[in-house]
């Protein structure tokens, strides 16, 4: 499924330049109506309809229509409060089972410490157990890592180098929903996971002479089926103004797709081990480039014994508006492990006091081994994650080859 | 006789296009150029080996084409109508909405099991329209889902369905690095399993055919087409019409038939590679002469040492003294079990082969009698007014082969990815039955 949903039957009608023939496959939920609402009253209205709102029917019906075209299910989930985290890992549940075939992605947003409600640890935590046990893939971003990411754009068009404006159309403020002052901030910050899949799906969406299916990123980068926790970074984020990029830009987006300043979470992959990365690249690019890039930026990153050759590449011919090339770098590495720790941390120190806990203990059906289990899965995954990271320096010798007698 | 191309996957159409244009006009050529009753006879039988002529007069190629997503396949069949030579025959094809994933095991049990009936009538159709079938040809590579997954299942049912016929499989192996992580499984498993149902194994390595491209033929930025465009013409120059030692004057009948008895004749060993000299690019080939015995000498030292191209070969490498037990084989030299040399150009009949008939560069075990065939062809292919290709069953493979067993294996004890493949009906056991199959292979043709 790589296309929006065409409504048959009916004429095309792009009055005004704007859409209004093609339906987004896409379902809206939350629990109380403002936010949808006004999703529904924005500039969207046009290509979703007002059903795509309501709870299990839209889903089905979603994915029910034409079946033979879904295959998947890109998922949003905020991991912090209360409606993404909870109601987001059901539907994961109800999608696994009604859907089976259906490959789950899910970009889950991870609250930042500052986060003004004060449950989030437990909403977080709960909500890990789920996206651990039935997606097949998370991309986990960090509040964080994108208000980071969207102040220091900010601090670039204020400071005004010469020759540093940004772009009007670079990734971040494309469209509408930049950082102007009258945005709320949420927008910007918005605007980058939207990139994150567009770049995911483009491959997809797109002609290109090396393509790559969403599948075939869960075969290739999830050696083991929990571990699937994907850190992606995106360039170009800070696009300065000059189109014609030459050469050696292009071999600067490769390198800034190894920095730490341009991860969706604040985790340094560089300094830690990869188990499998993915280059999703867009553009004006050959195959020639994609292998003298690795060829220069392997060496300095250090993958497990096992997957030495762990690259995965994909090729779309159709930049992003207002770019020549684009990339969009997933890594399963084990640089996931601080944020989970950091996460357990916070929960612990509200569920040594009970704090809160009496909330969500009046839920029917929710108990405290709900707590106490989504915890244990929480750390054995950590365990997991340390095990592999335990033989990062070691020489691993090859495993003796089975003997045949001759 | 008739050959019916079964193309799986996106290497497989890609190369199958590739194959299909060279001889095309390689067929034109001879019947342009060569005006006489020989040029006549050669565009007759390779016509009838790889084309059909439709009512309408235009000529489509007796492939069938397969893949599990749309846009390779629609690619191919635009770019060969393009060609206004041939075209490929517009119900020839199956696809689906969406690929294998790189999954062998999504290919293997889901995708091949699900279309076996559609994929076995178009072949089937394929085949009655052949006066007389000579074989299957299967292109395909063994890295993704596809070609690899689907290709291994209906190769099997392709074998059920014609016990009596040939099937060859060629197939493109992957680069070292970049482009699928889990290709070493996905080769294990294709290649295990395909020991056991296709006749022979026609090997083009991408990272040989590259080097081909970049030190030979001078392309800056090489592109699948340049790769695909190398192994075609290899292929060619193997199945276009030629004569056998037994044919003398006339075309051989059964290129396939002939081809797989003279090479494999045992069932350990099935793999075949193949080397070509020369390669060179179009506007070179104007200004360049070739004699036979210079065109010879070099082939023959690509075989001893197993290279792939004549650039950079180690002359130092020498056949050992006969008599001298395997052991002692000097480090560096490729033993040969058989070997076929198709011999195409000017004064073909006067090229000396008695350099291939030396029987120290074959196992001690088989006479060296049998061990090395000559086809020739008077027609220039494909252009070049003189070309040599080899196909070998030796040891060439050996080393690829058991490198790639070797990265499956590491990944394997680890247990990486391995959920990827049960979750489809590959089992750990599956697994390692086909870790076994090959280090029989490696094994066998280790102690050549
Ligand atoms: N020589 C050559 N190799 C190719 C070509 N296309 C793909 N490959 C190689 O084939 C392998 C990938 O397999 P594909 O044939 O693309 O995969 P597929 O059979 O379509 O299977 P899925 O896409 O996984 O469903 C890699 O090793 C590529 O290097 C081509 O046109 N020529
Ligand atoms: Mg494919």
């Amino acid at each position: 499924m790589s296309t929006p949903r065409r409504n048959n039957g009916e004429g095309c009608d792009i009055a005004g330049g704007k859409i209004r023939c093609l339906k987004a496959r896409a379902v809206l939920i939350d629990m109380e109506e403002g936010v949808v609402n006004e999703i529904l009253q924005g500039p969207l209205r046009d290509v979703l309809t007002a059903r795509s709102s309501s709870r299990r029917v839209g889903i089905r019906q979603q994915l029910g229509c034409g079946t033979q075209g879904v295959r998947l299910g890109v998922q949003g989930a905020d991991c912090g409060e209360g409606t993404g985290s909870g109601l987001g890992s059901c539907v994961l549940n109800l999608l696994e089972e009604e859907f089976p075939d259906v490959c789950r992605f899910v970009t889950a947003v991870y609250p930042s410490a500052e986060d003004d409600v004060i449950t989030s640890p437990y909403n977080s935590v709960l909500a890990m157990r789920e996206l651990t046990e039935h997606a097949d893939c998370v991309l986990p971003v960090e509040n964080q890592s994108l208000v980071d990411i969207v102040n220091k754009i900010k601090h670039m068009a204020h400071t005004g180098k010469p020759g540093s404006v940004i772009k009007k159309d670079s990734t971040l403020i494309s469209g509408q929903g930049g950082v102007s002052k009258s945005e709320k901030p949420f927008d910007a910050m918005n605007n980058i996971v939207a990139n994150l899949l567009l770049n995911l799906t483009s491959s997809a969406r797109f002609e290109g002479s090396l393509n790559m299916d969403l599948n075939e990123i869960t075969m290739n980068l999830v050696p083991f089926p929990r571990l699937h926790y994907l850190v992606s970074s995106l360039t170009p984020l800070y696009t300065l103004a000059d189109v014609n990029v030459p050469t050696r830009r292009l071999d600067q987006m490769f390198t800034d797709a190894f920095s730490k300043d341009h991860q969706l979470i604040r985790a340094d992959p560089k300094h830690s081990l990869y188990l499998a990365c993915a280059l999703m690249v867009r553009g004006n690019v050959q195959v020639s480039d994609l292998r003298r890039n690795i060829e220069r930026l392997k060496p300095s990153l250090p993958f497990i014994s096992w997957n030495q050759e762990g690259w995965k590449t994909g090729l779309c011919s159709v930049p992003p508006v207002g770019h020549s090339h684009s990339l969009l770098a997933l890594a399963n590495n084990t640089c996931v492990k601080p944020t989970f720790i950091d996460l357990r941390e916070r929960f612990t120190r509200l569920y040594r006091k009970k704090a809160h806990l009496h909330h969500y203990l009046h839920v029917e059906g929710m108990e405290q081994a709900c707590f106490t289990e989504a915890l244990s899965s929480l750390s054995s995954l950590i365990e997991e994650y340390s095990q592999l990271d335990a033989t990062k320096n070691l020489l691993m010798p090859d495993a003796p080859r089975l003997n045949i007698a001759t | 006789m008739s050959v019916v191309t079964v193309q799986l996957g996106q290497c497989g159409n890609q190369v199958g296009q590739e194959l299909f244009d060279v001889i095309s006009s390689d067929t034109n050529d001879a019947q342009r150029y060569r005006p006489s009753a020989q040029g006549k006879t050669y565009h007759a039988c390779s016509q009838e080996r790889f084309l059909n002529e439709e009512i309408t007069g235009e000529l489509s190629a007796r492939a069938v084409l397969i893949d599990m997503e749309p846009k390779v396949i629609a690619q191919a069949m635009a770019t060969a109508a393009k060609s206004g030579r041939w075209k490929y025959g517009d119900q020839s094809f199956f696809c689906q909405k969406q690929g294998s994933g790189n999954n062998w095991a999504n290919g293997f049990c889901v995708h091949g099991p699900r279309h076996e009936e559609a994929v076995g009538d178009l072949v089937r159709r394929e085949v009655e329209r052949c006066d007389r079938l000579a074989g299957i040809l299967s292109l395909m590579s063994v890295a993704g889902g596809t070609g690899s997954g689907v290709g291994t299942y209906v190769t099997q049912c392709l074998r059920d369905a014609y016990p009596h016929s040939f099937i060859l499989n060629q197939l493109t192996w992957p680069y070292g690095t970049g482009e699928v992580i889990v290709q070493n499984y996905n080769s294990v498993l294709t290649l295990s399993r395909l020991y056991q149902c296709s006749d022979a194994i026609l090997v083009h390595e991408n990272d040989a055919v590259h080097r081909i491209c970049a030190q030979l033929m001078n392309i800056k930025h090489i592109s699948f087409s340049d790769v695909n465009k190398v192994i075609a013409h290899q292929l060619g120059s193997v199945l276009q019409p030629a004569h056998t030692a037994d044919t003398h004057s006339q075309y051989s009948r059964n290129p396939m038939g002939e081809l797989l008895s003279r090479l494999v004749c045992h069932p350990e060993y099935r793999l075949l590679s193949v080397c070509s000299i020369p390669h060179m690019s179009s506007s070179s080939l104007a200004y360049s002469a070739f004699t036979w015995p210079g065109l010879l000498k070099h082939l023959r030292q690509m075989l001893i040492t197993s290279a792939k191209m004549e650039e950079g070969i180690d002359w130092q490498v020498r056949a050992p003294p006969v008599g001298q037990g395997t052991a002692e084989k000097l480090s560096g030299f490729n033993t040969s079990l058989a070997n076929l040399l198709i011999l195409r150009g000017k004064d073909v009949s006067s090229a000396d082969t008695c350099g291939f008939l030396d029987p120290a560069l074959y196992s001690p075990w088989l006479p060296a009698e049998g061990a090395i065939s000559t086809w020739r062809s008077p027609l220039p292919f494909n252009k070049y007014e003189k070309s040599a290709t080899l196909v070998s069953n030796s040891q060439s493979l050996l080393k690829p082969l058991d490198l790639m067993v070797g990265k499956a294996w590491n990944m394997f004890a680890s247990r990486a990815y391995v959920h990827q493949y049960t979750k489809f009906g590959i089992t750990e056991e599956d697994f390692l039955d086909s870790f076994t199959c090959l280090e029989q292979v490696i094994s066998s043709y280790r102690h050549l």
